[in-house]
């Protein structure tokens, strides 16, 4: 489902450039689950928001079901956005002043999808995430995993194929930790797409598939 | 994202930042508020003025001695007296066939009194046309005599004079002194009338021929014409000065002004003020617009992680300008309605008390200021919506 050749992302600091992503060739298949581990700084996000179409390659094709979407221009990779791909961020990115359900509902809000339907697929997701008490709270009263548990929620209201999660984890101790990467590998087993990116060896390990990444590059790693 | 949906999404923004709403939607209503209430008060004066010039009636025709020097603008209130104007001048501006009544009129002040009680009185002298060319209604009585009894030793009395001088008895019959000499009280004019801006209620009218004696001065202060109808009024102006210059070996010492020609002036002197006046005050709506772009533009920079979200969810440019350019509507409408409202209502008060004053704010006004203020949120919140809808996604997302 996604093909990387030779993609290449380079920032220019202060007169300085430095490669965030050197020569990256991946190819992700579909109902992948793929594990994205390294140092900081080693380019982990930057291939993530690479992949998810929030950031453009300073070289190299990124073919997206076989369609190139670096020729697309914005407006039309917000679409592929809207449909076909959901974010998962380690810091929630909640909007404070909308309650969890006028969250996780954004994205249908934002596809214009009719409002009944909208609240049917809404209701059935909060209770799908254990959040169906939890509708109408705002976000700074629910804990950590719950946050994250909603995030997930709106990330895959509009069915999207591939779900990118940059360290859902990070923020959340060991437990409610573990409560968010049972909902991710639930939806792995659905048929979702899953690349997750974690410093959690543990967490890493249970991917079915490896990747590493150090100074911009990506390879293949072992368990 | 659909209109209601975006209304919403704009809505929950405001409320939740109560304040910061309530401030910004305070100033536009002072400011729209002001505009309306400034645009009324002009042109509430306005229709207050031309109505008392067509209170005078469209074929109104005044002429006043000496002749104004100036060509064009406005018509002189003072002239320069060159030479009497006199009741057989006024006689013969009868035989113009565009004519239908002529009034002459002689002003002065006199000591009026009965019995025990006197008063400082102003006295108008004028002949029976009066009544009709100024639409004058008796009390009681009659009015001035006419024909043969013209010059008669008569009076007809203001109401307010007549409470005074007359009070709890009916004065028809009575005699009134004026000066030194008396007069026969053989009417009384009903309340409210009012002349060229003299109010009759004060004063007392005589026989024109009675009056110059009483001032012992040959002198007419003005000739109200009466023309036939409307269409008539330009022959009336070119037939007055032909005969009054026949009469003075030539000299056409007289100004004549006509009720459109007085009207159409204050008419554009108090429009021009009015819309002077309403530009200054639609200032303040420029700045409440200021206000809304500055909050917009902090709005801006304290959702930049809002912004990420949106478009990560794949929100494009337009939608995201909408949400924000809709905020700034949405601030400067609330304003605008506010405002609209009170300034409404403040013209209703300020009708209680001065009530001359038409309640009701001009819907041009309404309509002008609601344009500009909702004109100010659209110029002023575009470059911050278009700021938000341009912000990097990864940077806006990030907490660097
Ligand atoms: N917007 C940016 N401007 C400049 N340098 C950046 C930017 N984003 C990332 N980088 C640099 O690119 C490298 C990779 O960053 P990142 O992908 O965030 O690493 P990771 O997620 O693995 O910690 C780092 O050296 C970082 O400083
Ligand atoms: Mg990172």
């Amino acid at each position: 489902m996604i093909e990387l050749h030779q993609v290449s992302r380079r920032f220019e600091v202060g007169g300085q450039v430095v490669h965030a992503l050197r020569e990256v060739d991946l190819v992700v298949a579909r109902g992948d689950y793929v594990s994205l581990m390294g140092p900081s700084g080693s380019g982990k996000s930057t291939l993530l928001n690479v992949l998810g179409l929030l950031d453009r390659p300073s070289s190299g094709r990124y073919l997206f079901d076989g369609e190139d979407v670096t020729a697309l221009d914005d407006d039309q990779q917000a679409l592929v956005r809207r449909v076909r791909i959901g974010f998962v961020f380690q810091s929630f990115q909640l909007v404070p002043r909308l309650t969890t359900e006028q969250n996780v509902a954004l994205p249908l809000v934002l596809a214009e999808v009719p409002l009944a339907e909208r609240r049917e697929r809404t209701a059935a997701q909060l209770q799908a995430f254990g959040l169906a008490d939890r509708g109408h709270h705002l976000p700074d009263q629910l804990s950590g995993g719950q946050r994250q548990r909603a995030a997930i929620a709106r990330a895959t209201i509009t069915r999207p194929d591939l779900l990118l999660a940059d360290e859902p984890t990070g923020n959340l101790d060991k437990h409610t930790g573990d409560d968010v990467v049972q909902a991710l590998e639930k939806l792995h087993d659905d048929g979702l797409t899953l690349i997750v990116v974690t410093h959690d060896q543990a967490l890493g390990a249970r991917a079915v598939r490896r990747l590493r990444m150090d100074d911009g590059r990506l390879e293949e790693g072992a368990a | 994202m659909r209109f209601g949906d975006k209304l919403g999404f704009c809505a929950r923004s405001l409320l939740s930042q109560r304040t910061r709403t309530l401030l910004i939607v305070l100033a536009m209503a002072i400011a729209t508020a002001g505009v309306t209430m400034l645009t009324w008060l002009g042109d509430s004066a306005r229709r207050y003025v031309t109505g008392q010039f067509s209170a005078l009636g469209t074929n109104l025709v005044i002429v006043l001695p000496g002749r104004s020097e100036t060509t064009g603008g406005a018509p002189p209130l003072l002239g320069e007296t060159s030479r009497d104007l006199t009741l057989d001048d006024a006689e013969a501006l009868l035989r113009s066939p565009a004519v239908r009544r002529v009034s002459p009129v002689v002003v002065g002040n006199a000591l009026a009194s009965v019995d025990g009680l006197s008063r400082e009185t102003t006295v108008l002298g004028a002949n029976a046309d009066l009544l009709a060319v100024r639409h004058l209604e008796l009390a009681m009585g009659r009015f001035l005599p006419s024909g043969a009894e013209a010059a008669a030793p008569v009076c007809v009395l203001g109401a307010t004079v007549r409470d005074q001088l007359f009070p709890d008895r009916v004065p028809l019959g009575e005699f009134l002194r004026l000066g030194d000499r008396r007069y026969r009280v053989i009417g009384v004019l009903a309340t409210g009338g009012t002349s060229l801006g003299t109010d009759l209620d004060e004063v007392v009218l005589l026989p024109a021929v009675a009056a110059q004696a009483l001032f012992d001065s040959p002198g007419v202060f003005r000739i109200l014409i009466e023309a036939v109808d409307r269409d008539a009024v330009p022959r009336v102006v070119s037939d007055v000065e032909q005969t009054i210059a026949a009469r003075h070996e030539g000299e056409r010492d007289v100004t004549v002004i006509t009720q459109d020609a007085l009207s159409s002036t204050f008419d554009g002197i108090l429009g021009a003020l009015t819309m002077a006046v309403g530009g200054i005050a639609a200032i303040s709506l420029i700045v409440a617009g200021i206000l809304i772009m500055n909050v917009m533009v902090v709005a801006v920079t304290q959702r930049r992680a809002e912004v990420g979200l949106l478009k990560a969810l794949g929100a494009d440019a337009a939608t995201i300008r909408a949400v924000f350019l809709g905020e700034a509507l949405l601030l400067s409408a609330l304003g605008c309605g506010a405002g609209l409202l009170c300034g409404q209502g403040a013209s209703h008060l300020v009708h209680r008390f001065v009530p001359v004053l038409e309640p009701g704010v001009p819907a041009w006004s309404m309509g002008a200021a609601a344009v500009v203020a909702v004109g100010c949120g659209l110029l002023f919140g575009t470059a911050p919506a278009r700021r938000a809808a341009r912000l990097d996604p990864v940077e806006a997302l990030s907490r660097r």
